[in-house]
């Protein structure tokens, strides 16, 4: 449903009537991200500068009206689905590379600015931006910060959280401040560490500073076939166990696999039970002392061959794999569901023991292609909508997965954050005086409610909130 | 004062539910840390947290440890797995909720990254005397809104902390100690992420860690010579500056001309360890940051001084928060502006 014509009046003003609409077209195509919950959107606005963003949110408070911001729309988690018809600020247009210090490794960055744009600009300086979730050619750093975005480099250097130094920040008053600064430390409480996975219900960042990371002088990229998922499994315990922590661990079963190579022919094996993808990177000497031992641990542990790239464009193929998997997978079923748990990284064996139960179950396709070194979980539901009744057993198999991750000892989200899909499922690992402590920590950055209301955070989560009906009321 | 430190969180909860005023304690290695507590308040209550690893799994490279472990402690366990946790305080003595309170990083920032990107979960008692579990035990997750960062920094405003799941990894090979006398940016520019540059302006330490050869190569690259540890300036007044890392030479210029003041600068972190037997000295430091952005955090003497020198950048959202988590301000009153 479109908003009122004054509150849209108001948005012409504040960004000019061409980049602040209401048309309905326009409002079903923002009315999602990429994962699966639909919304509402009331409007959707195009700002060009941080002036602009203010501007519309302070037209959202003058109409008590809420608002969320939005990158690529590529969150699989609802975390921009509007709700009750919020105004969609879309910043998609502030997509400028501000500055670049090569001898700190710091830029700063509009929020709209693509996550491998940033490495594109500053690979001629021999720095990267590291966080690289597979989306990276589509998302935004913006959208990263939003959710604490991690990617399969994000083993050895951290995820998204461990790279931004500075944030400015549109709270949701519209009062326009810095978050953090390029100094090491600010005085007081880390607001900055706060705001970034704040899933947009703390502000809207509108300028990022981030560090960039050297090249490392070394790479080996090693991809590793095995005839038993379990046999890949403890091998990624193994490399740990041995003191080695890849840049890079990444997992992908048999299914999956074959999917991946009949898509981009990288030379995946096709009749591999499961493959395991390796970077190791640094100094030349380290490198090729863990590679002896990743080598080592992979036939200790069965391993039937282990093939390294020969060269850049070898190395870049096997990664396009990796990173093509959902592509791939189009060309299976036409609809997927994926996950993101993590779980302890020795649970990895008999957690995807279960998994692969829970689809056998349900009679679902369930391929895995995930961050094993981490323990972050992708387990992926293949299936075709248009069946009678199947979203009822996504849905209940992708509960069933989440159930068999947290008990043992893991969590929700590696990565994509918890929005809408996973809100409900957060007293599953956390209680009442946790999910308050969450929601105090919410209210304090958006006393007014406008932040991309209903997200993270279940209804109920505030100890205000708790309406207990009398005992023997029917309800 | 009472000082309460209860082997069971439960008891610790209703100690600070009763109480008036609470401060959290750990070894008081970094008591003189910004501000004292307000010392016109009467009935503080001091509680600590219990000591003691809950849980080590090396093949997961977390550990779970009681806030009032010592540093010293956990990283003997860790030790003998071949691991460590780079918490890196000037004293080994403190306590990990005193370290993760404080929430000043080490020496090995530059390549380590700050403090705050060790803690994984951080479970803390509130004013009201409720337990708190922020973050979660795996070694990656965003479910939910950040807590521990919340908490690392918070000097004990926030909640108690009485245990943490850290992030560990392995020790490496080796790890040694250089210096030169040559200009930083060229040693800097010949070195891949080193971990620490400590800056004293005649001489430059440069701690490497990796594997043997690879630091030796290293070495001969950037023509360093064996050295011992840096000793990091000390005195009567202590205090560290803040600023970001592309000032550190400009900060250095209005540092030398300080009396009785010794500095040395973490290049690439903007961390400028400074002391002096005086306060007017650490007066004159604060005043010679402030023009480059920068702030001076009082650690030890000049009580003439005022901890942090600055109101805090975002007052009203501060107050905000501790309304939130504190409003009557029961927990560590003083030690923080605001």
């Amino acid at each position: 449903m479109a908003v009122s014509s004054a509150l849209l009046q108001d948005l012409h003003l504040a960004v000019g009537a061409d980049r602040a609409r209401a048309q309905p077209l326009e409002l079903a195509l923002y009315a999602r991200d990429a994962g699966t919950s639909a919304g509402a959107a009331g409007a959707v606005a195009f700002p060009r500068d941080t002036a602009e963003v203010a501007a519309i949110v302070r037209v959202a408070a003058t109409h008590d009206r809420p608002f969320v911001v939005r990158g690529s729309g590529t969150g699989l988690a609802g975390g921009a689905t509007p709700v009750d018809d919020s105004i969609v600020i879309v910043m998609t247009q502030m997509n400028r590379l501000l500055e670049v210090d090569a001898v700190e490794r710091i830029a700063w960055v509009e929020p709209g600015v693509l996550n491998l744009d940033l490495t594109r600009a500053v690979r001629h300086l021999g720095l990267h931006y590291a966080p690289d979730p597979s989306s990276q050619q589509a998302c935004t750093i913006g959208g990263n910060v939003a959710t604490n975005a991690g990617g399969p480099h994000c083993l050895a250097s951290g995820v998204t959280a461990a790279h931004v130094l500075a944030v400015e920040v549109v709270l949701p008053d519209g009062e326009i401040t810095i978050l953090g600064g390029l100094e090491p430390d600010t005085p007081g409480l880390d607001l900055r560490g706060c705001f970034v996975g704040g899933e947009g219900t703390m502000g809207i960042a509108t300028r990022i500073a981030v560090r960039l990371m050297p090249d490392p002088p070394a790479v080996r990229t090693m991809l590793v076939d095995f005839l038993s998922i379990d046999d890949a499994a403890a091998t990624v315990s193994g490399i740990i166990a041995a003191g080695i922590v890849p840049a890079a661990l990444e997992m992908m079963d048999a299914q999956i696999t074959r999917a991946v190579e009949d898509f981009v022919g990288a030379g995946y094996p096709r009749d591999a039970a499961a493959v395991l993808l390796v970077e190791l990177d640094g100094l030349p000497v380290g490198v090729e002392i863990d590679a002896t031992s990743v080598h080592g641990v992979a036939m200790a542990n069965g391993a039937r061959s282990v093939r390294v790239a020969a060269s850049d464009a070898e190395r870049a193929l096997l990664w396009k794999g990796r990173k093509s998997a959902l592509g791939a997978v189009a060309r299976i079923a036409p609809d997927y569901y994926l996950h993101d748990a993590v779980v302890p990284r020795t649970k990895l064996v008999q957690v995807l023991r279960q998994v692969y139960d829970i689809g056998a179950r349900y009679e679902l396709t369930m391929m895995n292609v995930f961050h094993a070194g981490d323990g972050n979980l992708h387990p992926l539901i293949v299936f075709d909508a248009r069946e009678p009744g199947i979203w009822e057993r996504v849905t209940a198999a992708g509960d069933e997965i989440l159930r068999a991750c947290v008990d043992a000892g893991g969590v929700l989200s590696g990565e994509h954050g918890i929005g809408l899909e996973k809100r409900d499922a957060m007293p599953m690992i956390f209680g009442p005086d946790d999910l308050d402590a969450q929601a105090r920590l919410r209210d304090a950055f958006d006393p007014g409610g406008r932040a991309n209301p209903g997200k993270v955070l279940p209804a109920g989560s505030r100890c205000g909130e708790l309406h207990r009906a009398p005992e023997g009321t029917w309800i | 004062m009472d000082l309460i430190q209860p082997a069971a969180v439960d008891e610790l909860c209703h100690a600070v539910a009763a109480a008036h005023v609470v401060v959290a304690v750990g070894a008081r290695t970094q008591w003189d840390v910004g501000n004292p507590i307000d010392g016109a308040i009467h009935h503080v209550t001091e509680v600590g947290a219990p000591a003691g690893v809950i849980e080590f799994d090396p093949a997961e490279l977390t550990v779970t440890v009681g806030g009032g472990s010592s540093v010293a402690e956990l990283q003997r366990l860790l030790g003998a797995a071949g691991q460590e946790c780079v918490l890196d305080p000037r004293s080994a003595d403190a306590t990990v909720g005193g370290v993760l309170a404080v929430g000043l990083s080490g020496l090995r920032r530059l390549r380590h990254g700050p403090l705050r990107d060790r803690v994984l979960e951080v479970r803390f008692v509130t004013a009201d005397g409720r337990l708190v579990k922020g973050g979660g035990p795996t070694v990656k997750n965003v479910s939910g809104f950040d807590l521990p960062r919340l908490l690392v920094g918070s000097m004990g405003t926030i909640g108690v902390i009485v245990q943490a799941t850290l992030r560990c990894q392995p020790i490496p090979p080796v790890s040694r100690w250089f210096s030169t006398d040559a200009p930083p940016e060229e040693v800097r520019a010949r070195l891949f992420r080193p971990s620490c540059l400590a800056w004293t302006g005649p001489t430059l330490h440069v701690l490497l860690e990796g594997h043997e050869e690879d630091v030796e190569q290293q070495r001969l690259d950037a023509g360093l010579d064996p050295s011992a540890p840096p000793d990091l300036p000390d005195g009567t007044c202590r205090g560290r500056v803040s600023v970001a890392p592309d000032r550190i030479a400009a900060l250095a210029d209005a540092l030398d001309a300080i009396e009785a003041l010794e500095w040395s600068a973490e290049l690439g972190v903007g961390t400028v360890h400074v002391a002096a037997p005086t306060g007017a000295s650490l007066a004159a430091a604060r005043r010679a940051a402030e023009p480059l952005g920068g702030w001076l955090l009082r650690e030890r003497g000049a009580p003439e001084l005022d901890g942090w020198g600055r109101d805090l950048p975002n007052a009203a959202l501060h107050q905000r928060i501790r309304d939130a988590f504190d409003p009557t301000r029961k927990l560590s009153p003083g030690r923080m502006p605001g």
